[in-house]
């Protein structure tokens, strides 16, 4: 499984596309909602949160056709599906190695884009946290979509409203937990839950994912 | 006939014209599909002389 | 004899055909008395006064919005675990009708909030849980349309559905969590101080009988449809062979 872990990455550093794209994508979002919203730097720190937040859902996306459709495509799908380890496992794997491409850099980038956004100095930690927390999620979930549309010509469209209504927990507690930080609120409970969310997830979600792959490889 | 709906008759109006018209082209929709299937069931099905089910 | 026959498709044709008149008249007759009854015959509420009439519609559409994801549900545990076609092509025939009933409690809702809220839309959790709740349904029929093989679409969709409910869930306590509502608690509990009153109640209760009779109606007609559409593909395919 290490070594399925280490090729998925050699793969995704190699064929570059993805990894930069994403951290693009979200630099551009910080860049054009001010632009969009307007300079006046009290609305923005009150809007930075959800915007970061939801920037980060939306790079996400982009590079999620990706997980299996390369795979797919060179038939290395099916040999994975054949393999020793079984295919849960595979999932969980290309899942982190998903994670580690695109959730990982935005979680360290988040806090040079919160000072463009104007974030609130008590923000910044559990902006960090938050995402470090909440990414895991989107990738294992987005894992999910992907498997659904592997077959599929055009699945691009389709897997991001397939994969969208189910950021929406995540989303909710991921931001809120950075917004009442920003007002100074108690975090615990969002934190807990978005942990909780995290965590069976991506318990749960892998046998889902892999079911998915079983049948469209069929 | 028709009751005094006050100042509000607009939304009362808008809320029971809307929600027939949605409802009513779902209802239009799928009896049009459904006839439609069930013709073209029919022209194959004699096209192969079968006429069971 | 067992509930497991009418998976049969021949013989889920032959019952629902007997059935589909029976559903129609009566859900055509029960909306045809609640809501003439609602319309005409009952009194404006002394604080709503004549938007109280949109009930009829908003209450029953939202009920049935939520039974029919729960009818999928069930429907696609059934194809996945007993393989029963008729099953997977039931669940796919509910989709667009829970999507429209949905439409139809958002839409009502917008127009009553507007005046009585002051606006069309607030981001209130019930509010927002449905227009998850379209979302989720959008992507569900997406996902049918978009497979051409109709048994891996069955089961993907079944898969989509079971997952896609437990974040439906996941999502209506997210946003309770993340704003407290404008909307009012619940309208039919058995609890009768939190009930609206009796005058509302009945026709309100005729109207729900409706709604379900609608669905029941709907849905048996568009999954003859699904079994007929199937059946043809059949015959072309042996046509195309021979």
């Amino acid at each position: 499984m290490i070594a399925l872990l280490l090729r998925d990455l050699r793969l995704a550093l190699r064929a570059g596309g993805g990894f930069g794209l994403g951290l693009a994508f979200f630099l551009l979002v910080a860049v054009l909602v001010p632009l969009g919203v307007g300079p006046e730097p009290a609305t923005l720190a009150r809007i930075a949160p959800g915007i970061l937040w939801v920037g980060a859902l939306l790079a996400c996306l982009l590079s999620l056709d990706r997980i299996f459709a390369l795979d797919h495509e060179d038939g290395s799908l099916d040999l994975l599906a054949t393999a020793p380890i079984p295919l849960e496992g595979v999932v969980a794997v290309k899942a982190a190695a998903h994670w580690i491409v695109t959730g990982l850099p935005l979680t360290l980038v988040s806090p040079l884009l919160g000072l463009l956004m104007n974030l609130p100095p008590d923000g910044y930690p559990l902006l960090l946290a938050s995402l470090a927390i909440g990414t895991p999620a989107l990738s294992v979930i987005g894992t999910f979509g992907a498997a659904l549309t592997v077959g599929l010509k055009r699945g691009g469209l389709l897997l991001s409203l397939l994969v969208l209504p189910l950021y929406v927990p995540t989303l909710v507690f991921g931001a809120e937990a950075v917004r009442r930080g920003a007002a100074g609120m108690d975090v615990a409970t969002p934190f807990l839950l978005l942990g909780g969310i995290t965590a069976g997830v991506a318990a749960l979600l892998p046998f889902a994912s892999a079911a998915a792959v079983r049948i469209n490889l069929r | 006939m028709m009751p005094d709906l006050g100042k509000y008759a607009f939304s009362v109006l808008t809320a029971y014209g809307a929600s027939l018209a949605l409802l009513g082209a779902l209802v239009v929709l799928s009896l049009w599909r459904g006839a439609r299937v069930r013709r073209l069931l029919r022209d194959v099905e004699r096209r192969q002389g079968r006429t069971d089910g | 004899m067992s509930i497991w026959e009418y998976a049969n498709p021949k013989k889920f044709m032959e019952t629902s055909s007997i059935a589909l008149p029976w559903a129609a008249a009566g859900a055509l007759l029960c909306l045809l008395v609640g809501l003439v009854w609602g319309f005409f015959f009952t009194p404006d509420d002394y604080k709503q006064g004549s938007t109280v009439k949109i009930i009829y519609l908003h209450v029953p559409s939202a009920l049935m919005a939520i039974n029919a994801w729960l009818m999928m549900l069930v429907a696609s545990l059934i194809w996945l675990v007993r393989r029963h076609h008729v099953s997977a092509l039931a669940a796919k025939a509910a989709g667009p009708v829970g999507l429209t009933f949905t439409l139809v409690a958002l839409v009502t809702g917008a127009v009553w909030g507007q005046p009585m809220w002051g606006t069309w839309w607030a981001w209130d959790p019930r509010l927002t849980s449905f227009l998850i709740l379209a979302l989720f349904y959008l992507g569900y029929i997406a996902l049918w349309q978009a497979i051409e093989n109709p048994d891996t679409a069955a089961d993907l969709t079944s898969v989509l559905c079971i997952v896609g409910s437990v974040f439906a869930v996941l999502s209506r306590y997210a946003v309770n969590f993340w704003n407290q509502g404008l909307h009012q608690g619940a309208s039919l509990s058995l609890d009768k101080e939190e009930n609206v009153a009796d005058v509302f109640y009945f026709p309100l209760l005729v109207c729900i009988g409706g709604f379900v009779l609608l669905f029941l109606t709907l849905v048996l007609l568009r999954t003859r449809t699904e079994i007929r559409v199937r059946r043809v593909q059949a015959l072309l395919a042996r046509e195309r062979m021979a």
